[in-house]
């Protein structure tokens, strides 16, 4: 039984130009089971940048960019993040979406928004094999948590005003917690209709029980702006924290709990 | 000053702010910018909850209490964005039975708003849980260079150090 004075063993790593953040309680922390989880958890985060980063020229995504590979000929990954992307620019009206204006004025296709969510949660899968043990899975602020063992992980929401302060703590037992915002950098956080960055929002926290959508809705909401908490409250299965740009904050429960 | 006893609105309030303040002043006490004030009153023993704030490391701030503990646990002094907090906790066998203000910020309604809708969970989980630390930080996106500077950071150093 894992107890809440049990130790817990983190690691740190940087991949994609994120810090990737573990931490691991229970029966495998330090042992080579728990080192193989690891390795195959960032080997995951790795060949998903390998596919889909913008930054480099050899991804599937910059020969798309370049109009060398059409998006019917790319890897069945780049369909199932595309197919989230469509689904989440129909549940926004169209704010939130994988092809951005450019200064230019065309269009053109950034994944971001999804690709990280989405590729922490397939690299978690490697740390559900650990039997035992309770993982929690972080790029660069974006988690997966599970807590099957002991109690739940307490997860600090950063205060988007001061990062060096918590705004909030939340306790997390098997969900993912995303934040969306301006804090550090979020240059995809813009609303696709208009390629602006909204104002009245500052952040958006979204927990959920998948990483994909945590982090799709929270990037969804801030770019909705002033309809960000009204837009996450009728959001099935999301629990949401907006903070707005006067530092006043809105949580939201999903409709399906009390 | 000598503490209240407050309705149930405002312990709310302080609830969040214990527990947050704990948390922040778990992760940064060594950061003599966001804690100027050392703790003004140490009456609680190191294995209280909220007293578990060692004042000069950045730990995981594990609690060692057996959970049985009685009495009253004095917070430091903290100053939260709006203003200074310290709050104290009566412990009876080890769960918090009372929460008293020594000190708030001033009641303004952009304090009331913020503590009171942001953290209502958090109240409910400092009194079940008996913990006030914090295990990761959820923030916008922070980049490889940015991370040096963030919470994030601090944690995962005091983990594997």
């Amino acid at each position: 039984m894992t107890t809440a004075t049990e130790p817990v063993a983190r690691r740190v790593e940087h991949v994609m130009g994120l810090p990737i953040s573990l931490a691991l309680r229970g029966r495998h922390t330090t042992d080579p089971l728990a080192d193989a989880a690891w390795a195959a958890a960032l080997a995951a985060l790795r060949e998903a940048d390998r596919m889909f980063s913008t930054y480099r020229d050899d991804s599937v995504v910059s020969a798309i960019r370049r109009g060398e590979l059409a998006v019917a000929d790319g890897p069945a990954d780049l369909h199932e993040v595309l197919d989230v992307a469509r689904r989440a620019e129909r549940a926004t009206g169209g704010a939130f979406s994988v092809w951005l204006p450019g200064p230019d004025g065309t269009t053109a296709l950034d994944p971001s928004g999804v690709v990280k969510g989405w590729a922490v949660e397939r690299a978690a899968a490697a740390l559900r094999g650990l039997d035992g043990t309770d993982f929690c899975l972080s790029a660069g602020g974006d988690m997966v948590c599970r807590a099957s063992c002991g109690p739940a992980w307490r997860i600090g929401i950063e205060d988007p005003r001061d990062p060096a302060r918590l705004i909030a703590v939340v306790p997390v037992a098997d969900a993912a917690v995303a934040t969306s915002g301006v804090a550090h950098r979020g240059g995809h956080l813009v609303d696709a209709r208009t390629g602006e960055r909204p104002a009245v929002v500052a952040q958006v926290t979204v927990i959920a029980t998948s990483l994909t959508w945590a982090d799709v809705d929270a990037t969804a909401a801030y770019a909705l702006g002033g309809r960000a908490a009204q837009w996450l409250g009728q959001r099935v299965g999301r629990t949401g924290l907006v903070v707005w740009a006067d530092g006043t904050t809105t949580t939201t429960q999903s409709p399906d709990r009390p | 000053m000598p503490p209240r006893r407050l309705d149930r609105g405002v312990r709310r309030i302080v609830l969040c702010g214990l527990a947050t303040v704990s948390g922040v002043v778990l992760l940064f006490s060594y950061r003599t910018s966001t804690s100027p004030d050392p703790p003004a009153e140490a009456a609680g023993t190191a294995d209280g909850p909220a007293a578990a704030v060692p004042p000069a490391a950045p730990s995981t701030g594990r609690s060692s209490s057996g959970g049985a503990w009685s009495g009253t646990v004095t917070g430091p002094v903290v100053r939260i964005q709006w203003g200074e907090v310290q709050v104290r906790a009566t412990i009876e066998r080890g769960r918090i039975t009372a929460v008293d203000v020594l000190r708030t910020p001033d009641e303004n309604t952009h304090d009331r708003q913020v503590n009171a809708r942001a953290v209502p969970v958090l109240v409910r989980e400092t009194i079940a849980a008996q913990s006030s630390r914090i295990d990761m930080v959820s923030g916008a996106t922070f980049t490889s260079t940015g991370y040096v500077q963030s919470l994030q950071a601090a944690l995962d150093r005091a983990g594997t150090a």
